[in-house]
């Protein structure tokens, strides 16, 4: 097995307490930017996963006494519940794949040294640093997080008297949410102006990754969502303190004491309008980027053209235009007018049309490929098995009279943690495996520990998220800390939600692995060479001193490139222009 | 393992890894006095590169800006018609009263409106042909002279707006209108309130762009601070015009 050797220029890169000091820094260059926010998330995920730990020990063993925290009271649980989905979403799922891997990447792909506004870059991530610390802040001030979840619906969210975590804590997760959204939005404008900007010459938009083009979409996304989430959460600030009753309704009783609002016809409704007109965005906001990567690298490992390009980049703009449309299937249950019911199911069963194409395309891409199954390539795959599961289970809920059922249960709760929670997370592992060298001084991770990591999160994926279905059919209700002394039917249920929580803990226990072979990887990984995948994209491409990056081939250009005198199966999108395939060669 | 040994053996055949295959790479293209902005790919694309760069920013900001004050209208109309059932006498009553508006923000609206006008020369300023070929040539710093007096004049038409809407706002206090008394009251000082924050941070981007022109910056930079910070503050002027008339007439 040849072992690369480590060219002198590589011998030059920092080496870990130079990644510290660079992590710790105000840097304005994208890829330290990409780091940091990779970090940031990093942190976030354990923390999210601790908590997730703690609640799946609870429901099992609600006498454990975890060190420190002392007993769970069913509020506890609620408040963990409400951080653990909080961070995920935001802090994990709504930052690394776009802010982390798109900092990280995006200017290198498109053949641009730097982001369009690089100090706007840095400030963006240090508010979102400023708001996870606040977002923190909430777990530990007296009364704690708040419960009402990552929804945070109002009246419960809007008065304080409602919950324990409903004073000081609550406030925190506004003011961190605020100022999060603030954090994205600025994001996503440098992204856009970058990508509309500062591509290379020859960069034309069919040219363009998918990578760049899922962060281009979502840019959109973002910059059309989170301002309706900060208006949303101004309003909910103002109902707090203000006095205001923009989302309660007159006659309230919380805990046996009648609550005074000053104008009686204030809608709870309102906000779930606004709040899923941002959330439904948000979920492709969470997805979007991973089904660029995984795009991208099943085309790269099956050294093949990418399967309808075209197809797949409308798919995802329809995606994103679709998103906007069926936030009311949050609401079935809450009160709508049939009509809109009857639209938003049909507009939420539409947009399996563009999410069927992803899949089909992908599995195009695979078919008759020459597959190389290294650990990027099992992650994404593995995300495509997650998003089909997860998508199945999406035009159930669909259904309006099926909702009313499903609503509120674990059902719920197995779809998103299939769709958006695992497929999401594989996607993120395959681009940390697969773009290793691009944060990491040209290293690889170890590809062992990666398939023993990719085979226990695949299985304990699986193995927990899917008996929940079971769960949810059987009723046993979504945000719900106690089983012990609940209704019969749920507590038959223990068994199964102790073989979830079995399984939870091996998923838990993989990513011990997951984290020893990055740590490791970071001091001791293999040099990778200058493209370790053979890579087509720009990130790869090492121009010579004062060489100008111009970009004369399509982004997947895998093949037989023998008559024009290339030993390679593939040309880099900087290549010469003379470089084309084989005519013969009539794989698409 | 072997699989993956495979895949990374592209590395070390190329010791020294090069652009581009075995082709002939692209013949440079050489244009008139390194002014081929085309040929440029890395760099700059032409003397309004930046210009154009920071335009799109500030429009992006603008389209984030704006859908903010959709959502409150969408949420302003709605709450307008909805109601609630009385528990006890099961009558449907909405609770919306209508706002008389204080006559002061029609004189708020016309002062931004000419405050607009004023920012409008001031960005004109900046580019005008004849002043910024003597800045080339040397002779001085011409559209700072120009362009100054109308940011200045701009600046004060903007301070009275905001002091304007304080006005309003206490006019509207000393009726007993305050945010929670009504909801139609409550939408008014969301309205007004997020626009004025808004329109503050316009007047910061007004000083700015008159602290790069009285420090005598590059004129590039004049130039982009000026025309960003214009374009910033129409939107603000047309969306202060359309919150008045949603305020004015959707009642
Ligand atoms: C280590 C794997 C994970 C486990 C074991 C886990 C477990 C849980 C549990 C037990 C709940 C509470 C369910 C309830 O009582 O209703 C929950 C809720 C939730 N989880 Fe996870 N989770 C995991 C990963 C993730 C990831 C990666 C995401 C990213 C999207 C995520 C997003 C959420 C959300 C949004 C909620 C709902 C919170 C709420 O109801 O407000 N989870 N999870
Ligand atoms: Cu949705």
């Amino acid at each position: 097995m040849s072992q690369p050797k480590s060219s002198p220029a590589q011998v030059a890169h920092p080496s870990s307490p130079g990644i510290l000091r660079q992590i710790l820094s105000f840097s304005t260059d994208h890829k330290t930017i990409g780091l940091q926010y990779f970090f940031l998330s990093l942190i976030a995920v354990l923390l999210g996963m601790a908590l997730s730990l703690i609640m799946r020990l609870h429901i099992i063993w609600p006498q454990l006494r975890i060190p420190l925290l002392g007993e769970i009271k069913p509020e506890t649980y609620l408040a963990f519940m409400t951080m653990h989905g909080t961070l995920m979403v935001f802090f994990v799922l709504s930052t690394a794949p776009q802010s982390g891997f798109g900092n990280l990447l995006l200017p290198s792909q498109i053949g641009a040294k730097q982001m369009a506004f690089p100090v706007l870059n840095m400030l963006s991530l240090w508010t979102t640093v400023v708001s996870f610390v606040v977002m923190l802040a909430a777990l530990f001030v007296t009364g704690g997080a708040p419960i009402s979840g990552w929804t945070q619906y109002p009246p419960l969210s809007a008065i304080e008297a409602a919950a324990p975590g409903n004073g000081l804590g609550m406030d925190l997760w506004i003011v961190s949410i605020a100022v999060f959204c603030f954090a994205s939005l600025m994001g996503a404008i440098n992204f856009l102006a970058t990508t509309l900007r500062l591509r290379a010459k020859g960069m034309s938009l069919m040219r363009m990754p998918l990578t760049v083009w899922s962060w281009f979409v979502t840019s959109m996304l973002i910059l059309l969502s989170f301002s309706v989430l900060l208006a949303a959460v101004l309003l909910l600030f103002s109902d707090r303190h203000w006095g205001t009753s923009f989302y309660l309704p007159a006659g309230l009783v919380v805990n046996g004491i009648a609550i005074a609002t000053k104008n009686a016809g204030g809608s709870p409704l309102l906000w779930q309008h606004l709040f899923w007109f941002f959330g439904h965005p948000e979920v492709y906001i969470a997805i979007l980027p991973g089904m660029g990567v995984t795009s991208h690298l099943i085309s790269t490992f099956s050294r093949k053209r990418v399967f309808a390009y075209r197809a797949m980049v409308y798919s995802m703009l329809s995606i994103g235009v679709l998103g906007f449309l069926v936030w009311g299937h949050h609401m079935f249950v809450a009160g709508m007018n049939p009509n809109y019911v009857m639209a938003f199911s049909t507009l939420t069963l539409v947009i399996a049309v563009p999410s069927g194409v992803k899949t089909i395309n992908w599995l195009g891409t695979l078919w008759g490929g020459r597959i190389r199954f290294t650990t990027p390539l099992l992650f994404s795959v593995g995300f495509i098995s997650l998003f089909i599961t997860g998508g199945l289970t999406g035009p159930i809920l669909a259904q309006p009279e099926v909702d009313r059922y499903l609503h509120d249960t674990y059902f719920v709760v197995a779809h998103f943690h299939m769709i958006m929670g695992m497929a999401g997370v594989f996607a993120l592992f395959a681009a940390t495996y697969f773009w290793f060298p691009k944060m990491f001084a040209d290293r690889l991770m170890n590809e062992s520990f990666g398939r023993i990591h990719f085979w226990m999160t695949f299985i304990g994926a699986y193995a927990t998220f899917l008996p929940m279905h079971f769960l949810g059919m059987a009723g046993h209700p979504r945000r719900y800390s106690q089983i012990q002394g609940s209704a019969e039917y749920i507590q038959k249920l223990l068994p199964l939600q102790t073989f979830i929580t079995v399984w939870a803990i091996v998923l838990i226990t993989a990513q011990l692995v997951f984290l020893f072979n990055f740590f490791r990887s970071m001091r001791l990984g293999k040099f990778s060479g200058a493209n370790p995948w053979d890579s087509t994209t720009l990130e790869w491409a090492v121009p010579k001193p004062g060489q100008k990056i111009v970009v004369n081939h399509g982004p997947y250009e895998f093949g037989d490139f023998q008559s024009s005198g290339s030993q390679r199966d593939f040309v880099m999108q900087s290549d010469s222009p003379f470089l084309t395939s084989n005519p013969s060669d009539t794989r698409p | 393992m072997s699989k993956s040994s495979s895949t990374i053996s592209h590395g070390t055949k190329e010791a020294e890894p090069k652009l581009g295959g075995r082709g002939p790479s692209v013949p440079p293209i050489v244009g008139w006095g390194g002014d081929d902005w085309d040929n440029r790919p890395q760099g700059r694309r032409g003397p309004r590169e930046r210009l154009h760069r920071y335009r799109l920013g500030i429009g992006l900001a603008l389209v984030s800006i704006f859908i903010i004050f959709i959502a409150l209208t969408s949420a302003y109309i709605v709450r307008m018609g909805t109601g609630h059932v009385d528990t006890i006498t099961g009558d449907y009553i909405v609770d919306w009263k209508p706002l008389t508006l204080p006559g002061i923000l029609w004189v708020n609206t016309i002062l931004l409106i000419v405050s607009s006008v004023s920012m409008e020369f001031a960005r004109r300023q900046v580019f005008r042909e004849p002043l910024v070929t003597e800045e080339w040539l040397g002779m001085g710093t011409p559209t700072r002279t120009a362009s100054l007096p109308w940011l200045g004049t701009t600046l004060v038409l903007g301070s009275a707006f905001l002091i304007g809407q304080v006005f309003a706002w206490r006019e509207l206090y000393s009726r007993g209108v305050f945010l929670a008394t009504n909801p139609s009251s409550s939408f008014f000082f969301m309205l007004t309130g997020a626009h004025a924050i808004h329109l503050t941070g316009g007047m910061v981007a007004l000083m700015w762009a008159a602290t790069v022109g009285i420090m005598a910056r590059p004129l590039e930079t004049r130039q982009i601070a000026t025309d960003v910070s214009a374009w910033y503050w129409h939107a603000m002027g047309a969306l202060w015009v359309y919150i008045f008339i949603l305020l004015r007439f959707v009642r």
